[in-house]
């Protein structure tokens, strides 16, 4: 770990200004993915500003019968809101498949979305890495790669994004908000939060540099049969091999998001129209033109059969 | 003391406090966080500096350079140590390669330097400022593929590489009924929940290391043969150990980089392996291939049985035993088994957990599964069928004690395998396909030599002193029920002192023998006490009685403590065996019955519930021999559904390394688990009667979840760990 300054801050504004004027600063908030990366040296901060006690800490109603989660709520206090339960189960349900109990209780709303990929390569620094060290390679191309992208990966990478909370998120069509150093806000759907990796896939996100998250927009609920199947090796505390996060409506229709197959969560709106005819005939809409390797094609057909067991669970 | 004639009526017969399922005794201190671990000792030694040990970054080949001048200049550092200024440094008896690399590099994550700064902070920082430069070169990497390059080994610890009885080739050929088919087990990683960690002091050339490892009288002589200095120099302290498994069984690169780095430094050093370094760096399970052959009449009666295995090491390493349990399991006339070895430039293959029968039974137990079913037999019937009371390979040897089918039958009521259904797919419970399954545990006794020393005060307390290890399982505890049962005291007047070097050398924490050589240990020093405080009481030892904290001869009667009264008495033996393990067959049986879901669209695959039966000998304390059990239950249900180090073929290293990446269960994955020991004592084994449970608990239970996922689905895999990449093209479509 290279040697770092601290501060802390009360406001947004204080945070983003705290931003431009230190070289080489990241914002901190739970820490539970930042401190690992740091003390690899794969993250070398300058500086950190902790942003763990701005007040972006509630959950409230938007005008438009949504919910605005703040930035700093934790994933434990998140999967536990009453209305987060009643109208957005997919939600409670993903947030609580993911890490353990001690991480919820740490991890922010925002520090989810932003956590990054856990690809051992990644996390070993005597491998090439294009995440990590950009132009080096790919030591997961031609490698292990059981975890990793069937769909969106490039040549230089087929790291998947980890979260759980975020492909429910995708699923709920749920909007991210931010402030820039100029007091600037905007506002981005999750489906365009993550960028493809392409020649650049140590860009995670679409954020620009000292762009601070504030929050996180439900529309209003949807209704529908929400299920989160997370399928892994083992029955807790592991990431996704794949995920299928489902809507479904009583009259057949809604809404599939997966985890695990791709640098980000991968919906594609297009294949839902295919629900009425099963999960094969969504699937194959859903990963056209995947590219497995061999040590994970089989999350091909294990999408297709994971999607069949939620719509026959949904239909109950 | 020599036990060389099986044992006769003695006081641990009494099973006054020896049997009682006593909580341990160092409990309190474990779960209150006052039981120090190695890098904790923060008292034993003052002005400790912190060692960061860098690892090679490449699998096989030399350093063409290092520059240590950014490390050198980072702010704390005292001292680097590599191989270039270590000096002259040997490699001990039980290392592979060498602990500290360089020029030369043997594996990946090889250690090649430590960092030495006053805080591990500045050392972790400076380590990453050494500059390397390498030259790769090629390397083997892949078992499967240096399969016909792999040779004849030499006997590991006694055990030929080859062994063969009668006719097996023509027997198996005749045979009406026949199986042939290849299993693969991977790399298995201890992953124990404490790091290697030692810290090291110097006093002039005297060196002392505090530290976590399971045998001390070996590590002690392999760490003077190491540094080149007489043992009589090294003092090793080692009284907690969070978890070894066989992976501190030896020296690592932490304790000898510890005394190398407080030598640099001129001052304490303490050095904890980094967890991503640990699976590289440390010793592993090796992945084995294994054929097993076997040939029935059509009544099931085994009329041959062949079982071949090969398995990886670096030049100079060994194979995994993975055959030695076909040698001993099962009836047959015609016999064969082999080891082929194979140079593998992966990290040091070496003792894991019931090494040899952990692997070895996880293709044994599914082949006889494979076996019963073609035969038509119910797998418990054609294990029954097929028992034997003698070795098979020597009929002229008997075993001491085989309750192998009690085991099997007493499970099976237990379990309620009657209401199995044996046709595999039929049983659903919602979305899962449920099924059951059963495999023989099987893991040989050993007996090692063992010392102790005990001391009695005026007060009646009597302090145990031996090297012996607790590594987890409740030595500490057995070894008071024990001297509190020969002398006649309540466990709370013993006082256990463990793993100081300066203590009578112990058989040590291994190959599941310490619980009962350790013990006969501590025994032998007590009938030694016992005769030394007869004496001192003018009593005959042979009538003395010894109950309540008092001893009574005839109508005399005197407070234990009152033999003190001149001072403190001190007596010290060491139990040696005599040839009696070599006239019978010394073994440990169990049954385990394993319950499992199968998810039918997902193919997750779930343990429901896990039942295991095991006959091994007096059971010491039968709290701690559960607690053994049922963790090894846990870790054998670790390696049928998800431990796997993945090789990267390329590169040449186990690319999951850490416990994030090496998945091991956790409590979701084990639900429900059940252990029943059979009443059984031994005394061909030692004044104690009791042989271990330890590795027996692991052993058969991956073959038990592979047989139950067989019975669930209908579908075989022969390739650890099942995951369910292996089922999915095989289960039936969701509708």
């Amino acid at each position: 770990m290279k040697s770092f300054t601290y501060e802390r801050v009360e406001t947004p504004a204080a945070a983003t200004a705290a931003f431009a004027k230190t070289k080489g600063a990241r914002f901190i908030a739970g820490g539970t993915n930042l401190l690992d990366l740091m003390k690899l040296e794969i993250e070398t901060p300058a500086h950190l500003i902790d942003v763990s006690r701005l007040a972006l800490d509630t959950i409230e109603p938007t005008t438009d019968g949504g919910l605005r989660i703040g930035a700093m709520v934790r994933n434990t206090d998140l999967a536990a809101d009453a209305r987060v339960r009643r109208d957005y189960g997919l939600l409670s349900r993903a947030l609580v498949a993911g890490a353990s109990g001690q991480l919820r209780n740490k991890a922010t709303t925002a520090g989810n979305l932003l956590q990054r990929t856990r690809c051992p390569y990644f996390y070993d620094t005597n491998m090439p890495c294009n995440k990590r060290k950009p132009g080096s390679g790919c030591a997961a191309i031609g490698g292990f790669s059981r975890l990793h992208a069937i769909v969106g990966a490039s040549d230089a990478c087929i790291a998947t994004h980890p979260s759980d909370m975020a492909v429910a998120m995708r699923a709920l069509d749920a909007w991210v908000e931010t402030v820039d150093g100029a007091g600037k806000t905007r506002s981005v759907p999750v489906a365009d939060f993550y960028r493809a990796p392409g020649k650049t896939p140590h860009l995670d996100t679409v954020l620009a540099p000292g762009e601070l998250i504030t929050a996180v927009t439900l529309p209003k609920p949807v209704g529908g049969t929400h299920i989160y199947q997370k399928v892994r090796d083992r029955a807790s505390y592991a990431f996704a091999l794949i995920s299928v996060a489902a809507v479904v409506q009583k009259d057949g229709s809604g809404r599939v998001a997966l985890g695990g197959v791709g640098y980000k969560p991968w919906r594609i709106e297009a294949a839902e129209a295919e629900l009425p005819r099963g999960a094969k005939a969504v699937t194959a809409k859903l990963l056209a033109g995947a590219k497995p390797s061999h040590e994970n094609a089989y999350k091909l057909p294990l999408v297709e059969r994971t999607l069949a067991g939620v719509l026959a669970q949904a239909r109950g | 003391m020599k036990f060389d004639t099986p044992a006769t009526t003695n006081p641990i017969d009494q099973l006054k406090v020896i049997g009682k399922p006593t909580n341990r005794i160092d409990g309190p201190l474990k779960t209150t966080g006052l039981a120090p671990y190695a890098y904790e000792r923060h008292d034993v030694a003052a002005n400790q500096a912190y060692g960061y040990v860098v690892g090679s970054a490449i699998a096989k080949g030399r350093i063409s350079s290092m520059n240590l001048d950014a490390a050198k200049a980072a702010p704390g550092v005292l001292a680097i140590v590599t191989a270039g200024t270590a000096g002259k440094l040997g490699k001990g008896n039980f290392n592979t390669a060498k602990l500290l690399g360089g020029p030369a590099i043997d594996h990946y994550h090889q250690a090649i330097a430590l960092v030495v700064a006053e805080t591990f902070e500045q050392a972790r920082a400076a380590a990453a400022l050494v500059r390397v430069e390498y030259a790769r070169s090629k390397g083997a990497f892949e078992l499967a593929a240096a399969l016909d390059a792999a040779i004849k080994p030499p006997a590991v610890f006694g055990t030929e590489p080859d062994s063969s009885v009668g006719d097996f080739a023509g027997a198996f050929a005749a045979a009406p009924v026949q199986l042939d088919a290849r299993y693969t087990t991977p790399d298995h990683s201890h992953a124990m929940m404490e790091p290697h960690a030692s810290i090291a002091a110097w006093d002039g050339d005297k060196l002392t290391l505090w530290t976590s490892n399971q045998m001390i009288a070996w590590s002690v002589g392999d760490m003077a043969k190491t540094l080149g200095i007489p043992k009589e120099n090294i003092r090793f302290d080692s009284p907690y150990i969070g978890g070894g498994f066989g992976g501190k069984l030896f020296n690592r690169a932490d304790v000898l980089l510890a005394a190398l780095g407080a030598k640099a430094a001129r001052r304490p050093v303490k050095v904890a392996l980094q967890r991503p370094l640990m699976i590289n760096n440390t010793t592993h399970r090796p992945a084995t291939i294994q054929r097993i052959r076997i040939g029935a009449t059509a009544d099931g009666k085994i009329t041959a049985i062949g079982h071949e295995s090969w398995s990886g090491d670096l030049p100079g390493g060994g194979p995994e035993t993975a055959v030695a349990q076909t040698r001993l399991l099962y009836a047959g006339a015609n016999r064969m088994t082999a080891m082929r070895l194979a140079v593998l430039d992966l990290p040091e293959g070496n003792a894991m957990r019931a090494p040899g029968e952990a692997p070895g039974l996880m293709a044994l137990e599914v082949a006889v599964d494979e076996m019963a079913e073609k035969l038509g037999i119910d797998p418990i019937q054609f294990r029954v069928i097929n028992d034997t009371q003698v070795d098979p390979e020597k009929p002229s040897r008997p075993f001491s004690q085989r309750q192998l089918n009690e085991c099997l039958k007493t499970g099976a009521d237990k379990f309620g395998w009657a209401r199995r259904n044996a046709k595999p797919g039929m049983t659903r419970d919602g979305q899962w396909l449920v099924g059951t399954g059963v495999a023989a545990a099987f893991r040989n006794n050993m007996n090692a030599p063992s010392a102790a020393r005990v001391r009695l005060d005026t007060a009646g307390v009597v302090t145990v002193e031996t090297d012996m290890t607790d590594i987890g399982t409740g030595s500490y505890t057995i070894i008071a029920q024990t001297a509190a049962e020969m002398m006649g005291l309540p466990l709370d007047k013993i006082v256990v002192k463990l793993g100081d070097s300066a203590f009578p050398v112990s058989a040590g924490s291994g190959g599941q023998w310490g619980a009962n050589s350790s013990t006969a240990g501590v025994y032998a020093a007590c009938v030694k006490l016992r005769e030394a405080v007869a004496q001192k009481l003018g009593m005959n030892p042979l009538d003395a009685v010894f109950a309540g904290g008092k001893v009574k001869a005839g109508r005399r009667s005197a407070a234990l403590g009152d033999a003190a009264k001149d001072g403190e008495l001190v007596a010290e033996d060491k139990m040696d065996y005599g040839d009696l393990a070599e006239k019978y067959q010394q073994s440990t049986f169990g049954a385990h019955f394993v319950e499992v879901g199968v998810h039918a669209a997902t193919g997750e695959i779930r343990i429901r519930r896990m039942l295991a039966v095991c006959a091994a000998g007096r059971i010491l304390n039968p709290k701690a021999a559960r607690s053994q059990v049922i963790g090894a239950m846990t870790m054998g249900a670790g390696s049928a559904l998800m431990e796997e180090l993945a090789v990267d073929k390329r590169f040449g290293f186990f690319v999951n390394h850490d416990l994030a990446g090496y998945e091991v269960p956790v409590h979701a994955d084990i639900p429900h688990q059940e252990v029943i020991f059979l009443d059984e004592t031994d005394p061909t084994t030692s004044p104690m009667k009791a042989k271990g449970v330890g590795e027996l608990g692991i052993c058969g239970v991956a073959a038990a979840v592979a047989n139950a996922v067989y019975n669930a689905t209908g579908i075989r895999t022969r390739n650890y760990p099942i995951t369910l990449d292996k089922l999915l093209d095989k289960l039936p479509a969701i509708a």
